[in-house]
């Protein structure tokens, strides 16, 4: 009874693929904690990582989640690849469609929640306080609470692989196959509890960001001062919080109609499964700009560094990314034209999606521009910004065309529409991602990236990703349709054989990713950045030290200038040691964040499984946490001047031994 | 008009495109067969040519700034403060407004004339198609002719196929790619489609949208013959010895695949409606089973009881 449906046949012992991962897995894991037991490093991670609130440090956590599960989306990738490029002409390949059916779902589910969302929130988290000349958050608590609730997610969808199953719905599970009598088993559950639990820590992020930007910003920073990365996060935050409550109610809706018998989206008893369609794309495409917006912002910040001009446009720039977050809200009906919606309909939202292709343009020229008459610097950031200038103009221009009705009557659910996406959002927010990655790196850790192997990861994503995607969108146009398992045309086999090998070129982007990162681990003394400005850049960010300190400015700057560390340097104000310093006040760490997501985790396991009373238990626990949280008074504390002096006079002597240099 | 620029449009696509590999001819939306499927693909041709015109310009300068401007090039203007021109904002926002103007009036005069909701212009009369999703097969029943199909649709060419569609439980998207626009299959709904084949051959039709694990064989040939061919082929089909009542139907509708091609005479009237329905009268079937309100069982189909 405690343990509700959950018994050892949960465990596929018959799936030798599974199986063996789980023991890598399980090898990998004892490995580390082990390590990290015999390093006796277990004090270290407790006080400096997962207690912290440290903004920068929750930004790396996120991006270390978001590379971990970025393995497991592209082992998935790979091994639909793979079998697409086996199961031809009457061949099964080496995957059944149920378990291809939980890769291909699994692959959409991490890619988007675990993968992108991860990336971007680690790069507002790094940058966005940074940027505005604040010490920290505005909610430093609820930020390690988001991050923690985001992990549980993921922590979620990895175990489903080896306990139970995962959804073999598609990543937007749509019913009425996600309903309990098709979907009888445990893979929807793990779907909808790790998404409600992760979209609970991307909410709780987003509201910490919107009140930090509009409220955190150094004195003298306008709205039309701050930079535009700041700008596309603040945008990007307020779509998350308009949007995530409408995914947690259609995915609560879809969880009673699976766990207490309603029937919102059955076929019988008056559900409508459409209904359903139209709510979790009124959260999924305004959702899109979600993930591609802050890679806007980042890419805007390294063309202007890396050209050595302003960014082109600025004001353009600030009304395009609004205007794309209002335009957002009135398109999601493109995702099911064929719904038969009527052809007034369709025309307005096949027009309304056209609308956002103008400000997404305008974006577009604006970089060129920046580049216009610029010293551009091909730092591996500038390659990846140059890289997405030219994929995302193809991706832009599919998703127009699948924006016309007509032309999406044939296109809709092919491979075209797949190649679409992927092409945007590789295109857009992974590049952007490794970008921002490759140019902030050594604001959080001191260091430089190595730029051979970043340059290396670069060539193989930009030529894996178009050797991979292009063959798809030709498939598209011999209509292939998504989601196949196996197929009898055997027109389709050699394009889907370069589709593999292209993944193949993208796997070792990734390895050149890993390599990148222990090779400028290893040689982190050589690429020591002394000066906190190892690009020549431009905003606030770059005018403290590298890395910045846990409380980032000594003195809060004043603003007076769009580009306050670059006129800064201009009427050289910078590299100077304060006369005198405060006392900081700063946010105090607190495990309660981790806690509550620990048992959030009991919480959402146990639900999973209809164990009703560790449910309880997680429920009880994660309630009683937070109350206890918030009668935690002792939540701050200073920072004594004298430390603060220590600090940056010890900081300023390296930058002169690095001007001496 | 569309029509007047699709020689040159397709031309244009075939030289610019790599997609020219082997040739357009075995890229089926490229080779459509019936009027609907042609229409698209100009629109699609013509949609991608007014983009095309902006983005090779925007891709090709991309890289020539990028070139020219490279730090090393110490020859090239470098204007370090420059970074706003009304001139040059006034055009990058005009350009993409002017190509959505275009987009936007295409989109509308297109969306209207390939509504699939919309009969097609034609002397000859209309076959009326009864579609049903099945899992995982697709069931075509004929109501002028009292005849059904599994997995294989036969239709007359240069003559209007007026379908109506429904699904016994998942939603799944019927598409036959070569004669144009797909449309859902929902159950207890019903959507409409109109296709017309213009030249006989087989085409093939499968289901673009996700329905469970037999997906993947969810396909069926479409048989596309002159006149004489398909009312030979009906004559036959109403001698098949197997009817379609509401017993056979309850067999059929039970999950399998690959189900092999079956022809059925002597179908029930009305079980197109009926299927349509059971999901009705705001009660679970197997509850309306035991109603004795004609309900869901006015044309005799009793629907399957709550697994």
């Amino acid at each position: 009874m405690m343990f509700g449906k959950l018994s050892l046949e949960a465990i596929p012992f018959h799936e030798p693929i599974i199986i063996g991962t789980g023991a890598v897995v399980a090898i990998l894991g004892v490995g580390i904690l082990g390590l990290i037991t015999y390093l006796h490093q277990w004090k270290y991670l407790w006080d400096e990582w997962i207690t912290s609130v440290d903004h920068k440090k929750i930004g790396v956590m996120y991006f270390g989640l978001g590379l971990v599960m970025l393995l497991r989306g592209f082992a998935d990738a790979i091994m639909m690849r793979a079998q697409q490029a086996m199961a031809a002409g009457g061949a099964a390949g080496y995957l059944p469609p149920q378990h291809y059916d939980q890769i291909f779902t699994a692959h959409g589910v991490i890619m988007i929640f675990f993968v992108a969302t991860p990336f971007l929130l680690g790069l507002m988290n790094v940058v966005v306080p940074l940027q505005i000349g604040a010490r920290d958050v505005a909610f430093p608590f609820v930020n390690s609470l988001g991050f923690w609730l985001s992990a549980v997610g993921g922590a979620l969808v990895m175990i489903s692989m080896w306990v139970g199953d995962f959804a073999a719905t598609g990543w937007v599970a749509y019913p009425p196959l996600s309903e309990l009598g098709y979907s009888p088993t445990v893979g929807v559950d793990y779907y909808l509890w790790s998404l409600q639990v992760s979209g609970l820590g991307t909410t709780l992020a987003g509201i910490n960001f919107i009140v930090t930007i509009l409220r955190m910003r150094a004195p003298g920073m306008d709205l039309m001062k701050m930079p535009v990365f700041t700008w596309t996060a603040l945008i990007t935050n307020i779509l998350i919080v308009a949007i995530f409550p409408v995914l947690t109610a259609t995915l609560a809706l879809l969880s009673v109609d699976r766990y207490i018998d309603m029937h919102f989206f059955t076929n019988e008893l008056g559900g409508n499964a459409m209904m359903y369609i139209n709510l979790i794309w009124i959260w999924g495409h305004p959702e899109v700009y979600v993930l591609i917006l802050p890679a806007f912002g980042a890419f805007s910040e390294i063309i202007a560094t890396f050209s050595g001009k302003p960014l082109f446009g600025y004001k353009s720039m600030v009304y395009a990314t609004s205007s794309i977050g209002v335009l957002s809200f009135s398109v999601w009906l493109h995702h099911f034209f064929t719904m038969g919606s009527g052809a007034n309909v369709n025309a307005f939202f096949g027009i309304m999606t056209t609308i956002i292709s103008i400000p997404t343009g305008v974006k577009l020229f604006n970089w060129l521009f920046t580049m216009f008459r610029g010293r551009i610097r091909f730092h591996s950031a500038t390659l990846w910004t140059i890289g997405f200038m030219v994929t995302f103009a193809v991706g832009g221009m599919t998703g127009v065309l699948l924006a016309v009705p007509g032309a999406d009557f044939v296109l809709h659910n092919s491979l075209f529409l797949v190649a679409h996406f992927h092409n945007v959002i590789i295109g857009g927010t992974v590049f952007g991602s490794l970008a921002g990655m490759s140019f902030w790196f050594p604001k959080v850790f001191g260091f430089t990236l190595n730029e051979f192997w970043g340059k290396v990861s670069f060539w193989c994503w930009l030529i894996g990703y178009w050797l991979a995607f292009t063959p798809l969108y030709i498939l598209g146009f011999k209509c292939m349709t998504r989601r196949m398992n196996h197929y009898d045309v055997p027109g389709w086999h050699p394009y889907l054989v370069v589709a593999l090998i292209g993944a193949c070129i993208i796997g070792a982007g990734i390895l050149a990713l890993i390599i990148q990162l222990a090779v400028s681990i290893r040689d982190r003394k050589e690429n020591r950045d002394l000066t906190g400005d190892p690009w020549d850049a431009r905003s606030l960010e770059w005018s403290t030290a590298s890395p910045a300190p846990f409380y980032n400015f000594a003195h809060i700057p004043r603003i007076t200038s769009l580009e306050q560390h670059w006129e800064d340097k201009e009427t050289g104000r910078v590299g100077m040691l304060a006369s005198y310093y405060d006392d900081i006040h700063m946010p105090k760490n607190t495990s309660a964040g981790f806690v509550i997501s620990a048992f959030g985790f009991v919480l959402c396991f146990a639900l999973v499984w209809h164990m009703w009373v560790f449910a309880t238990i997680g429920l009880f626990g994660m309630v009683a946490t937070f109350i206890l949280r918030t009668y935690n008074r002792d939540v701050d504390y200073y920072v004594p001047a004298a430390q603060v002096a220590r600090i940056e006079s010890e900081r300023y002597a390296l930058t002169r031994k690095a001007a001496y240099r | 008009m569309i029509g007047r620029y699709l020689p040159l449009a397709t031309r244009l696509f075939c030289l610019v495109l790599p997609l020219a590999l082997g040739g357009c001819s075995d890229i089926e939306l490229f080779n459509p067969k019936g009027d609907i499927g042609a229409q698209e693909r100009t629109l699609i041709l013509m949609a991608l040519g007014i983009m095309l015109a902006v983005v090779i310009p925007v891709i090709v300068l991309t890289l020539a700034f990028a070139w020219r401007y490279r730090a090393s090039n110490t020859r090239a203007t470098y204007a370090p403060k420059w970074a706003h021109s009304n001139a040059i904002e006034a055009v990058v926002w005009s350009i993409p407004c002017v190509i959505v103007l275009f987009l936007a009036v295409l989109i509308w005069r297109t969306t209207h004339s390939l509504d699939p909701y919309r009969p097609l212009e034609s002397s000859v009369a209309p076959v009326r198609v009864e579609v049903v999703a099945l899992n995982w097969k697709w069931l075509f029943i004929y109501p002028d002719y009292g005849v059904a199909t599994v997995n294989r649709l036969a239709v007359p060419v240069g003559t209007p196929i007026n379908f109506r569609l429904t699904s016994e439980s998942m939603m799944n998207s019927f598409f036959i790619p070569q004669l144009g626009s797909q449309i859902y299959a929902m159950a207890g709904m019903q959507t409409q489609l109109h296709l017309i084949a213009d030249v006989p051959g087989t085409y093939a039709g499968l289901s673009s949208a996700f329905s469970g694990p037999g997906f993947s064989d969810m396909h069926f040939d479409t048989l596309a013959m002159p006149r004489e061919r398909f009312d030979a082929w009906v004559s036959q089909a109403r001698n098949a010895p197997a009817a379609l009542d509401d017993a056979t139907y309850r067999v059929l509708e039970q999950p399998s695949t690959k189900a092999p091609v079956t022809t059925y005479a002597r179908v029930t009237p009305g079980l197109f409606d009926s299927i349509v329905d059971r999901y009705m009268a705001g009660r679970m079937p197997s509850m309306a089973f035991n109603d004795s309100a004609p309900i869901c069982t006015a044309q005799g189909l009793a629907p399957r009881s709550k697994e």
